[in-house]
This record gives structure tokens, C-alpha cells and sequence, in this order.
């Protein structure tokens, strides 16, 4: 078994032995950045390039690290900086820096898809680090990564999805990873956030925060995207927190042992209050350190496939 | 892969010669045993660490022997170098990593490599500039169960269990009981 792909688009393709690979491999490199020297030279010579058009740091830096450590040479390329703000199209600037022997190019763009254009024009791998609202397949390899090394295994688990489920890249990343693991997935949500059809992924739809809850192994909470709030999805920010906000009474409904998980930045006080955010429950902080071994793991594996 | 010598007949259409059977292993690992001890005065500052995979359990069966020797434990690690080879540029798929695992500091210590095989000599370049990113040890030496020559950089063993002469293009295999074989070192050609 091993990955022979040039690109990482989604979770959707992948199959279950390839993420169960990527995973066995990140637990390697967890063992790297537990080092004093965090550094191999495995990608030595080579050029990772993020390339993000929408505002990140924790994506950014996670994989920046990552490739750091591999000690791979990464360039930063934002947008707001560069010449899109000039009028270039996607395609000429991922042309431009392909130009400039690129092994890897880190994309993060508001259009759905934009990744796979790339893939299939560019000979650089592409690795997508969250398009539009279609997916953003290394957090979900990270969540999975986090659940595996508490819960030891997927199949049974109950997980609810919870907040905006429809603008969501994260969800459906994670609806995809875990119901191919043998997990069994919830959607919570406001009707008005719910995707039509949803149940089609194979999850169970829920639009009360209480019965979504009851029995769960893992919370994974959705950052309300207060930035994307133009459309009006619900009346106020105060109402969506009372009825969707995380709390300690919500937790008192789940499995006594359930885990609590947030892709970040927490928003405290509207979907998660502070003190479930700060509580033993939550694996929030292992998710950002599991992210960097992941995201090598993901590296390694397509510097092979060309 | 790597599972091919399990599952697969590997060597269906080649002939195999053994080298090395069960009693002449167990004889040169006690052997390097006592020369472990007797150069580095007990082994109050050894530690050993196994090359993945042919040098791990040999390296478990060296520090047994040690412990039987000095009467004090040996602190054992293992070492992948699949994130050093030379060689990764020029393969079509990296290679499955596997753990590497030192659970100790190795700084100040006389590090024992363990491997089965002394072949080119990359593997132990990997390993040792792998180990450097774990500290300074004071001294590293090599055991190997077989050299069998044709060294492409300048490494030399401190400690060889069977100078095995051997063509370029022949293979030498160890088989373990610990990888569910019985014990012997053979030649398929």
C-alpha cells in the first residue's frame, strides 16, 4: 500500500486505506516535533509555496511548519500583497510561480474547485487547504488524527457536526472522512444552515442542540463565520448563541467521556462558551499540533507521486 | 514492499545458500556481546540503537545478552532513516516511515548502531546523521550480524558478527525467529 498521488483535493476520493496510511505516517512525524531538533531533511531543495486567497494564520502557519520541518523553502504568497489585486487571473499566478520551480503549491480560494484547475494544468502538486465551501481535506485528516490517538477507533463512534453546516468546507470534509471510517455522523444546526438533501452523505440531521447531543462521543463545533453573516441565516448573533452555543448543561447530555473539538478561531460566547472551550473535554489545542504532523504527512507523501 | 519476503516467494526461482545458521548467529551476537563490554569497560554509558528493520531485534538480543553479562540494563532505541536516505528524490513513492523511537537522552553515550546487513554503507550514513538529531553522543559504533563488502561510502563496523564475500548483485537475507522465521543468514543468487 502507498499513496501514488500527485495532488490532495479532497476526502471525498480517497479511499480508507490511504487515509489510514497518511495517519500511521503522521504519528512519525508527531514524534519529529516532539524533538528538540524539529527538523528532517526529507524535502531538502524543494519549494513549497501557500498560496492564499482568503484571510488565515492558523492554516498558514500549520503548514509552514510542516513544510519547515521537512526543510523544505516556503513562500508566502497573500493575497492582498500580491498582483491578483492587479488584475492577474488564478491560473497566470500559479503559472508565474510554477515559473519559478515551485514543488508544491498550498491553495486556500474562495472557489469551489479552483484546486482541481490547478492540479490538472500545473505539474507542481497541489495541495488544498480549503476551497469555497467545498473541502479542506487536512483538517478533516487532523480530526481524524485527534480522535484516533484518544478513541483508539472510528467504528461506532457518534459524532455531531455542529453550526453552519451549509457554508461549511470543514463539515463536509469531516462528513466524508468519518462516515468512511465506520463513524456515525450528526449534523446539528439551524434549519436555515442546513444543506438541502444533506442526508445523502449518510448523516442524521438534527436542529435542536439537545437532541443532536444526546449520546455523542464527540462534539465538533463549526466557527459561526461571523465575516460571511451578510445573508441574513438567523436574527441575531445573541439568538443563535442561545440556541446553538456549546455549554456545560449540552455536555451533560453527551457520552461522559465526550470530546469536544473546534477547527478555530473560537468564537467564546456564540458557539462555544469559555468554560467547555477550556474544559478537559476539549482536544481544541491537540488539533493545532496533530495539524503540523499531519500536514507532513500529507507533504512527504506527495513529493513522491509525480 | 517490504512484505514480500513474508508473503510472497521471493526467492522462488533463486538459489539459496545459508551463510549462518541458527547456532553460529547466536554464537558471533554473544561474541560482539563481550566485545561490547570489554571495549567500552561495562556498559554503564551504552546504549543500543536498531536500525529499522533488520537491526531492531538484533539489537533487543544484544542487550539481553549485555544484561546477562554486566547485570544492568541496556537502554534500547529504534531508528528509522527513511527521512535521510539519499534516495528519495529518485524514487517513484516515498517509502512507508515507520516509528523511530529513542526513549532515552543520548547525549554523552557510547550509541551502538545495530543492523543485519553492512552493504553500501548509505544506510549507516542515514542513521548517523539521524542520530545527531537526537544529541551528541560521546561515541558511535556499529555491530552487524554479516559485511558483506562492496561499501560505496568510507564506513567501517566496529563489531561484525561474518565477513560474508559476496557479488553485487547477489542478496543477502536475515531471517529471524522474531519476524517468524527460523534463524539464518543466507545468500540468494
Amino acid at each position: 500500500m502507498s499513496l501514488q498521488r500527485k495532488d490532495l483535493l479532497g476526502i471525498q476520493n480517497l479511499s480508507v486505506e490511504e487515509i489510514t496510511l497518511i495517519l500511521d505516517t503522521a504519528e512519525s512525524f508527531k514524534e519529529v516535533s516532539g524533538r528538540d531538533i524539529k527538523k528532517v531533511p526529507t524535502l531538502r531543495g524543494k519549494t513549497v509555496v501557500n498560496l492564499f486567497f482568503e484571510p488565515s494564520t492558523r492554516t498558514r502557519t500549520s503548514f509552514e511548519l510542516a513544510a519547515k520541518r521537512l526543510s523544505a523553502d516556503v513562500i508566502n504568497f497573500a493575497v492582498s500583497a500580491s498582483s491578483v489585486s492587479k488584475g492577474e487571473t488564478l491560473l497566470d499566478t500559479a503559472r508565474n510561480i510554477e515559473a519559478m520551480q515551485a514543488d508544491f503549491i498550498v491553495l486556500r480560494h474562495p472557489m469551489a474547485g479552483s484546486p482541481n484547475i490547478l492540479a490538472r494544468l500545473l505539474r507542481a502538486s497541489v495541495v488544498n487547504a480549503g476551497d469555497g465551501g467545498h473541502e479542506h481535506p487536512t483538517q478533516a485528516l487532523l480530526d481524524l488524527y485527534t480522535l484516533r490517538e484518544k478513541k483508539r477507533a472510528f467504528k461506532g463512534l457518534r459524532l455531531a457536526i455542529v453550526g453552519d453546516i451549509a457554508h461549511s468546507r470543514v463539515a463536509r470534509s469531516n462528513i466524508y472522512a468519518f462516515t468512511k471510517m465506520g463513524a456515525e455522523v450528526r449534523v446539528v444546526g439551524p434549519p436555515t444552515m442546513m444543506p438541502l438533501e444533506i442526508e445523502q452523505l449518510g448523516v442524521q440531521v438534527f436542529y435542536d442542540l439537545d437532541e443532536g447531543l444526546r449520546g455523542v462521543d464527540v462534539i465538533m463545533m463549526l466557527r459561526l463565520q461571523l465575516e460571511r453573516q451578510g445573508i441574513a441565516l438567523f436574527p441575531s448573533i445573541r439568538e443563535y448563541a442561545r440556541r446553538y452555543c456549546l455549554t456545560p448543561a449540552h455536555m451533560a447530555l453527551a457520552a461522559p467521556d465526550a470530546l469536544v473539538m473546534h477547527p478555530g478561531p473560537i468564537n467564546r460566547g456564540v458557539e462555544i462558551a469559555p468554560e467547555v472551550a477550556d474544559s478537559p473535554s476539549s482536544v481544541i489545542l491537540d488539533q493545532v499540533t496533530n495539524g503540523v504532523a499531519v500536514r507532513m504527512a500529507v507533504l512527504y507523501f506527495l513529493s513522491g507521486g509525480k | 514492499m517490504f512484505l514480500e519476503g513474508f508473503f510472497m516467494p521471493m526467492n522462488a526461482n533463486k538459489s539459496e545458500r545459508i551463510v549462518m545458521d541458527a547456532q553460529e548467529i547466536t554464537r558471533a551476537l554473544t561474541r560482539i556481546a563481550h566485545e561490547i563490554s570489554e571495549r567500552s569497560r561495562g556498559v554503564a554509558q551504552v546504549a543500543l540503537v536498531g536500525i529499522r528493520s533488520g537491526g531492531v531485534h538484533l539489537a533487543h538480543r544484544l542487550a539481553a545478552r549485555l544484561t546477562d553479562i554486566e547485570g544492568t540494563t541496556v537502554p534500547v532505541g529504534t531508528l528509522d532513516i527513511t527521512l535521510y536516505r539519499d534516495d528519495l528524490n529518485a524514487r517513484k513513492e516515498p517509502p512507508i516511515l515507520r516509528k523511530t523511537d529513542i526513549p532515552f537522552d543520548i547525549t554523552g553515550l557510547t550509541i551502538i548502531l545495530v543492523d543485519d546487513v553492512l552493504f553500501t554503507g548509505r544506510t549507516i550514513r542515514a542513521a548517523m546523521d539521524g542520530l545527531m538529531d537526537f544529541g551528541r553522543p560521546a561515541e558511535i559504533q556499529l555491530a552487524v550480524l554479516v559485511d558483506r563488502g562492496h561499501r560505496q561510502l568510507p564506513i567501517k563496523s566496529t563489531y561484525v558478527g561474518k565477513n560474508v564475500p559476496t557479488l553485487p548483485n547477489e542478496t543477502v537475507e536475515v531471517f529471524l525467529e522474531e519476524a517468524g522465521a527460523s534463524d539464518r543468514v543466507v545468500i540468494l543468487a
